[in-house]
């Protein structure tokens, strides 16, 4: 059985019971906030509502200790890689240079590329509680939904609830079709030579790609007959009103987004300096 | 696809199955070559055959949606390499436009084009939108970030013209009209 | 007479992609509250009919059309299939690709979304519509949770909640198990009783549906009809041998026994077909034909002893499980979704390790073998054949497994056109793979397995979906390689398949083993046949209805003389 991936499940959490699209308003502004804002304070103070967030809403570990894990590690390879590509980017772009220990070479560590690099991490930690929270804490039939009141098309978040609807199955044919192939020696590990692994790889590509374009006709004719389309606008079965709570976190978020873009371009630089 | 209302049934549900497939084969379906955390990843061949079946516009959106998801199931969203996704399909579809695949038509001249396509698409994506939206958005180094994007846009140049046309020479076969066939003896 | 709400006049249908027309000259008829069957061999247009209806033709499928269909009084043409879905509900064969909601109630309110409903009526009318096919409790389930039969339920209650007053059913049995088909067969028959809906069905599996009364059957055949006929003279006619379709098993043993079969004893229904005048013809049958001699006891060719295994320790999928496959025996494996069936094989092929206990070939221990190992001596066919075949051309499709095994080009040659030829499938070796029909491809992927030359073959649902004729076409070709030695296990809850082919059946509940017998005493066992998800064949009915002891006996010579008069 391959890993299963992240599912929701209602543990009765405040956030659990907010509107999904509070929970999508929230995610995008604190990602796009995230994202523009090189404000040291700016994302501190984020990450520290992200956590608090997250720790009300009382998902448990097990449930992403895996992404957690996978997280450290990229994150750890992409510091790594910094470093390594260029050791002075913290020096050009504070402009100061506190040299704290050579390395080798043209590297060494500076107070200056630390800070960067920490800032790096940041960045990237602020958006991940969001995000985990917006895929466990949400019904995947509020995504839809949610999409569609933002403002996106109904027939581009229906697509997206297609996509949560299908990858279990998909996930399940593609086992299917790999262990048939296996059977009958076809290799896909790395006891066999790259080319050969790629061909064998086509061979089970292909069954895979035709099954799912004759699939994509099934659920095709499916959503013709119940009429998917006909009309300019739908509504859904799971959009709920906007209560009270839900507003006040909007309000909340953009306001901290405002905030946070404020304060950071305050100085005319989206860095904060602190060796000035 | 796309009519007065917007796209079809159809495209719909092949952005959103297509986005799933795409899920699936980031998850399960890349090839180690032998160097360290370098994969061929298969979904991009996949997400280039889709493009060329259902047209630019579901490509952006199979791109956009299924590196998404695929992100949030693995290490959380990576926003300039989602949107990258995105402008690889939609440029491998508007490149590959014309080419009448659904017919059985896809042969030499075709093989090209559809390479030409993914070629320039790839180029687009992880030369230049991948390493500048890398640049922008999290201030990380130029050298860095521009080898990644040759790495990786190479590899995916790689892939597609491999198993993407291998994939899509093998559907055009199945279009073929059952009375252009006899049976030998 | 009631009001007509569906007419077809001087009906002809062609496909775009086609060179001839599909339905030609129909004309038929379907009053309010009518309850119709249509059956038909494969190709026969009988599909073709249900997507005019509909409107998938020649909306979803393009082609052209002559003559006229009326629905509800108005004439299709000028009809979009969304139109169409206010008058007329829809299910289809495939679970999954119907159920495009994430849960249960989102999918029965699919369509009601689409019309736009307000939210207060949306939820109103979705419990309504479950409550109807009672399924109330399971509106948060996901389809990932349930059943084929319990997602089949869902989708008819999506067909259901916007108040369409013609339900149309597209082979509704093909993909479930004999006891969730019969589940579905009584659900329908009570939604037309307490609803007065007009119902079509559109099924080649006669003898489940005639379960439950129906008004007519129409029969199709090359795209014309061929007969509409109340039930009960149909089956007098004589007519669905002649057109390729399996009447029900009790007509045939009372046909075989000399019985007059006239209309006027009902022989629809085993339960209540008057058997005054032929009892004692029947019972003069089965004595006549001589008992069934015993099965000589074979070799042992596979064991498993005391195999458990489960994904998560806690909880086991197979629980101490011993079985033996004698060498040239064929064994079926049955049991319900879940039992264990696939996990079995799974086992047997490699690709899981069992916790404990051990597999056995010729009396040696597999558990060293790797999948490829044991795929050289083993042979694996799964249900669908479009999950194997992964070549574009039916040659390459053949020889890949000796390809990657890295035999010489000149044995490969030799081997193929071998296995070919055992298949049937020499002249079409260079043909595209997706130019052959589907009991073909299935038949290919056998040959891909069979290249290798294994000793067993285990197959999944060898002839889930076959009409009739594929299904002996199907049975025939697994018997041939049979005779040549060919060991087989063949995974299955199809009860005919069992019950003509298999020389034993094991069932799996609940990981374990429950019951390891002939298949005709299996299926008379009452207890084991609830727990398999089978249901008791009409053949066991006639039995006991005329007072033959032991019942399974009776149904062992039906099986024999059946087969002799196929042959």
């Amino acid at each position: 059985m391959p890993p299963k991936l992240l599912s929701y499940s209602d543990v009765g959490s405040p956030v659990h019971r907010l509107n999904g699209v509070t929970k999508l308003i929230a995610f995008l502004l604190f990602s796009i906030a995230g994202m523009v804002s090189y404000d040291t304070r700016c994302l501190l103070v984020m990450l520290v509502i992200s956590l608090s967030v997250f720790y009300i809403s009382k998902v448990p570990f097990k449930q992403y200790s895996f992404v957690l894990y996978l997280i450290l590690i990229f994150s750890a390879l992409n510091q790594l890689a910094i470093f390594l590509f260029s050791p002075e980017q913290g020096v050009q772009i504070y402009g100061t240079r506190h040299e704290l220990l050579h390395i080798a070479g043209r590297y060494s560590l500076t107070s200056e590329q630390l800070f960067y690099q920490f800032n790096v991490l940041l960045k990237f930690a602020v958006v991940v509680p969001p995000a985990l929270l917006f895929l466990l804490a949400t019904e995947p039939s509020e995504f839809a939904s949610s999409l569609n009141r933002v403002g996106v098309s109904y027939k581009v978040a229906y697509a997206i609830s297609l996509t949560m609807r299908y990858i279990p199955d998909v996930q399940q044919e593609y086992v299917n079709i790999s262990t048939a192939a296996q059977a009958r020696g076809i290799d896909l590990s790395k006891k066999e030579k790259l080319g050969r692994r790629v061909k064998n790889m086509a061979a089970i590509l292909l069954p895979l790609v035709l099954a799912t374009l004759e699939r994509i006709e099934k659920v095709s004719a499916a959503l013709e007959l119940r009429g998917f389309g006909r009309k300019r606008k739908r509504t859904w079965y799971r959009s709920r009103p906007l209560t009270k709570r839900d507003t006040l976190v909007i309000a909340g978020a953009v306001l901290i987004s405002a905030a946070v873009l404020v304060i950071t371009f305050w100085d005319g630089s989206r860095f904060y300096n602190p060796f000035v | 696809m796309q009519s007065s209302k917007g796209f079809s049934v159809k495209t719909v549900v092949a952005i959103g199955i297509g986005a799933a497939l795409f899920v699936v084969l980031a998850r399960f379906g890349s090839i180690p070559t032998g160097i360290p955390n370098t994969n061929l990843q298969t979904n991009y061949a996949i997400l280039a055959l889709f493009a060329l079946l259902y047209g630019p516009w579901a490509g952006l959106l199979i791109g956009l949606i299924g590196h998404t998801v695929a992100d949030l199931i693995s290490f959380g969203p990576w926003f300039s390499w989602i949107i990258a996704s995105g402008v690889f399909g939609l440029l491998a579809g508007l490149f590959s436009r014309g080419i009448r695949i659904h017919d059985g038509e896809f042969g030499g001249k075709e093989i090209l084009r559809f390479n030409i396509a993914q070629i320039i698409a790839n180029a687009a994506a992880w030369f230049i939108v991948a390493p500048v939206l890398d640049i922008l958005i999290y201030a990380e180094p130029a050298n860095k970030v521009f080898t990644q994007g040759l790495a990786a846009g190479a590899m995916n140049m790689v892939t597609v013209a491999i198993l993407g046309t291998l994939i899509a020479i093998a559907y055009s076969k199945t279009r073929t009209k059952r009375g252009s066939l006899t049976r030998e003896a | 007479m009631k009001k007509p709400v569906i007419e077809f006049d001087q009906f002809t249908f062609q496909y775009r992609a086609q060179s001839e027309p599909t339905l030609r000259d129909i004309n038929l008829t379907i009053h309010e509250g009518e309850k119709v069957l249509i059956v038909g061999p494969s190709g026969s247009g009988k599909s073709t009919l249900a997507h005019c209806i509909n409107g998938l033709a020649p909306h979803f499928y393009p082609g052209e059309h002559s003559g006229v269909l009326k629905i509800m009084g108005a004439d299709s043409k000028g009809m979009g299939i969304a139109e169409l879905s206010d008058f007329i509900g829809t299910v289809m064969q495939d679970p999954d690709g119907q159920f495009v909601g994430l849960t249960v109630a989102e999918d029965i309110a699919f369509k009601l979304e689409n019309d736009g409903v307000p939210h207060a009526e949306m939820i109103r009318r979705v419990q309504e519509a479950a409550a109807e096919v009672e399924f109330s409790d399971f509106l948060d389930a996901s389809p990932q949770e349930l059943s084929g039969g319990q997602k089949q339920k869902t989708t008819l209650a999506g067909g259901l909640v916007g108040g369409a007053p013609i339900l149309l059913f597209d082979e509704p049995l093909a993909s479930l198990d004999p006891h969730a088909g019969r589940a579905t067969v009584e659900l329908i028959d009570r939604l037309h009783r307490e609803s007065g809906r007009t119902i079509m069905i559109v099924e080649h599996r006669l003898e489940e549906v005639l379960h439950c009364p129906v008004d007519r059957i129409i029969v199709i055949e090359e795209g014309r009809i061929v007969a509409d006929l109340p039930p009960d003279e149909l089956l007098c006619s004589g007519l669905l041998r002649e057109k390729g379709i399996r009447e029900p098993l009790h007509l045939s043993a009372m046909r075989y026994a000399g019985c007059a079969v006239t209309p006027e004893i009902g022989p629809r229904s085993v339960e209540s077909v008057d058997l005054e005048g032929c009892t004692e013809q029947l019972i003069r049958w089965h004595e006549a034909n001589l008992a069934s001699p015993k099965s000589d006891v074979k070799q042992p060719l596979l064991e498993l002893e005391g195999i458990t295994f489960g994904y998560d320790p806690a909880k086991p999928v197979l629980q101490d499980v011993s079985l033996s496959v004698g060498r040239g025996e064929i064994l079926c494996i049955a049991g319900r979704n879940g039992a264990g069936k696939s996990t079995i094989s799974r086992l047997i092929c490699g690709f899981h390790k069992p916790s404990s206990g051990s597999i056995r070939l010729n009396g040696r221990d597999l558990s060293r073998d790797t999948i490829r190992e044991r795929a050289d001596v083993i042979g694996f066919v799964m249900q669908n054949p479009n999950h194997m075949l992964s070549k574009p051309l039916l040659y390459d499709e053949v020889a890949l497994g000796l390809v990657n095994r890295g035999v010489p080009e000149a044995e490969i040659r030799d081997r193929v056109n071998e296995t070919l030829r055992v298949c049937g499938l020499y002249p079409f070796r260079s043909w595209p793979v997706s130019a052959l029909s589907y009991g073909q491809k299935k038949r290919a992927t056998i040959a891909s397995i069979l290249v290798l030359r294994p000793e067993i073959l285990i197959l999944d649902e060898p002839t889930a979906g076959q009409d009739f004729r594929h299904y002996n076409e199907m049975m025939k070709f697994l018997m041939e390689l049979n005779s040549q030695g060919m060991t087989l296990i063949l995974i299955t809850h199809d009860m005919h398949l069992m019950l003509e082919y298999g020389q034993r059946t094991v069932v799996l509940a609940e990981g374990r083993k429950l019951a390891d017998d002939t298949p005709a005493r299996i299926l008379g066992n009452a207890q084991v046949v609830e727990e398999a998800h089978l249901h008791e064949t009409s053949l066991h009915i006639l039995a006991r209805r005329i007072g033959v002891q032991p019942e399974d006996e009776f149904v062992s010579r039906f099986i024999r003389s059946d087969r002799r008069m196929m042959n």
